[in-house]
């Protein structure tokens, strides 16, 4: 076993002796700093993404399962009263919580990216709209139809689930998305370092030969190889999370009209996940040169 | 110590060793003579375990080395002492270092701090030659500087493959007193070489027992020599 409690512990303990026995690799160490850096670089963004889809799925969900609508269609001279017949029926209604119509400023506000602020509802045939407010034991919306169909002819419920769904669905696609691209970049983190630690085992099996020439063990000739690898990517890592975390700073903040675009970013106490990316690709690294040592010390036997 | 009972290797289809029996004892000179291609590397090789029988046994320490992981080779390897035919060190690093690096494999790497690197290499006439890299010093400088990473752990068996090759005769004379002054402090000492003269020179000083190898096999040599 290549590693165990003393190896992890000599890792982080460091051997500066230990350390000068493999030789400098310059240019494999720059592709490795650099490839760690760029892929910390982009987990931000997936994380960023991930947290923001998550926040929009559950803001989604959870503001438009509490609200229902009620559209009235009705002639101009009919409207006002079976807006009124409306409420009424809605304020008779078990597991409604409130319920308002929207004034004619509001209906205006709604339409006004379409139509502009200057318009004139009452040229337009547009419905009135009734907002509805659900009590935590909801409502029973296939009785509440019935009984605005008896009682309101121009009344349409709608509970907003026919398109809430879809888009709740959406943003959760999009979170899983996101943390199946955090999946990917710890993978291609451990395929690159394996790649990189197996090139330099095979470029030094002459030091390896010394090495066990003199006595050295597998462990002590694996540890050398994975505390370079596994520091390299840290460092790499860490510059990586950390433009990558600055970069979203500068991202267009989230204001009331938040948007799913503007709102992509961290938020609170989210702002220290990036910190756990140098970490993480760090284990990985750790763990996939301990797999390539271990291979290579065994082909090398 | 080293024991070889009934030991054959072979390689590439062919027997390259076959039916050897030796013993080397402790504190014991041996000489390894024979033509070249004879076998000599691989009778060492299997004296420190880097290479295993194809049959018989091989043991170190009183330990079979086809029973032992490498881990427990590496150990027993701590207690021999290696100078290589085609001497092997690390080319990044100073020769003060390679010659460190037994200590620093071990653990114990603050040792070469305290004083007695410097002694040996003051012992091997290295000591202006410490902050050289291995591929500025001559073929006699690095064969010392073998013998020296080869002793610094005071082993107990320090086996010496041709290390007088290459090197003229003064300095072949000065590492081969460095190797009877080993066995005089009770270490084993077996060196392989071709250089009959060698052996004569140092049969003048010490005991030693000349192994021949003849036909893939070992014997021991007679007057002749």
């Amino acid at each position: 076993m290549i590693l165990d409690q003393k190896m992890l512990r000599g890792l982080v303990a460091g051997d500066r002796q230990a350390d000068r026995i493999v030789p400098p690799t310059g240019f494999t160490a720059q592709l490795t700093l650099f490839a760690a850096g760029a892929m910390a670089f982009l987990a931000v963004f997936a994380l960023a993404l991930s947290f923001a889809a998550g926040r929009v799925a559950d803001r989604w969900g959870d503001e438009l399962a509490r609200t229902s609508t009620v559209r009235i269609v009705a002639p101009a001279g009919q409207a006002t009263a079976q807006v009124d017949m409306a409420l009424a029926v809605l304020s008779t209604t078990a597991g409604v919580e409130s319920a308002r119509a929207l004034t004619s400023e509001e209906q205006q506000a709604l339409l006004a990216p379409w139509f502009g602020a200057d318009l004139a509802l009452d040229s337009l045939p547009v419905p009135r709209l009734i907002e509805v407010r659900e009590a935590q034991s909801g409502f029973d919306a296939a009785g509440l139809r019935l009984r605005l169909n008896a009682e309101v002819p121009g009344a349409f419920l709608d509970d907003h689930t026919r398109w809430r769904a879809p888009l709740v669905s959406a943003a959760s696609r999009l979170r899983l998305l996101g943390w199946i691209a955090l999946a990917l970049i710890a993978a291609a983190v451990a395929a690159m370092v394996t790649l990189a630690a197996n090139a330099a085992l095979a470029a030094n099996a002459q030091v390896i030969a010394v090495l066990r020439l003199v006595g050295a063990t597998d462990g002590y000739i694996a540890k050398a190889f994975i505390r370079r690898f596994t520091l390299r990517t840290l460092i790499g890592s860490a510059v990586g999370a950390l433009l990558g975390t600055v970069a979203m700073l500068f991202m267009p903040s989230a204001g009331a009209d938040a948007s799913f675009l503007t709102g992509l970013g961290f938020q609170g106490a989210t702002w220290l996940v990036p910190l756990m990316i140098p970490l993480l690709t760090a284990s990985v690294a750790l763990f996939a040169t301990a797999f390539a040592a271990r291979r290579a010390l065994e082909a090398l036997s | 110590m080293i024991e070889l009972e009934n030991v054959a290797y072979s390689y590439g289809g062919g027997e390259l060793l076959s039916d050897i029996s030796v013993k080397l004892a402790p504190g014991s000179f041996h000489f390894l003579t024979g033509p070249s291609g004879a076998g000599k590397t691989t009778f060492l090789k299997l004296c420190y375990g880097a290479l295993l029988p194809t049959a018989g046994h091989v043991r170190v320490f009183d330990a079979d080395v086809r029973g032992l992981n490498r881990d427990a080779v590496a150990g027993a390897r701590r207690k021999i002492g290696v100078v290589h035919q085609d001497v092997q060190f690390l080319d990044h690093l100073p020769v003060a270092d390679n010659i460190a690096l037994p200590l620093t494999v071990s653990g114990r790497g603050a040792e070469a701090q305290n004083g007695d690197l410097n002694e040996l290499m003051q012992w091997v006439g290295l000591t202006h030659r410490a902050a050289a890299l291995p591929a500025e010093l001559s073929g006699g400088e690095r064969q010392r500087a073998a013998v020296a990473r080869a002793v610094i752990m005071s082993p107990d068996v320090v086996l010496a493959d041709e290390p007088t090759g290459n090197i003229d005769w003064e300095m072949s004379q000065r590492i081969l007193r460095l190797l009877i002054e080993l066995n005089k402090m009770g270490k084993t000492v077996l060196i392989a070489t071709h250089d009959l003269s060698l052996i004569r020179a140092a049969k003048a000083e010490v005991q030693a027992r000349v192994l021949r190898i003849s036909n893939r096999r070992v014997q021991l040599a007679g007057a002749d020599l």
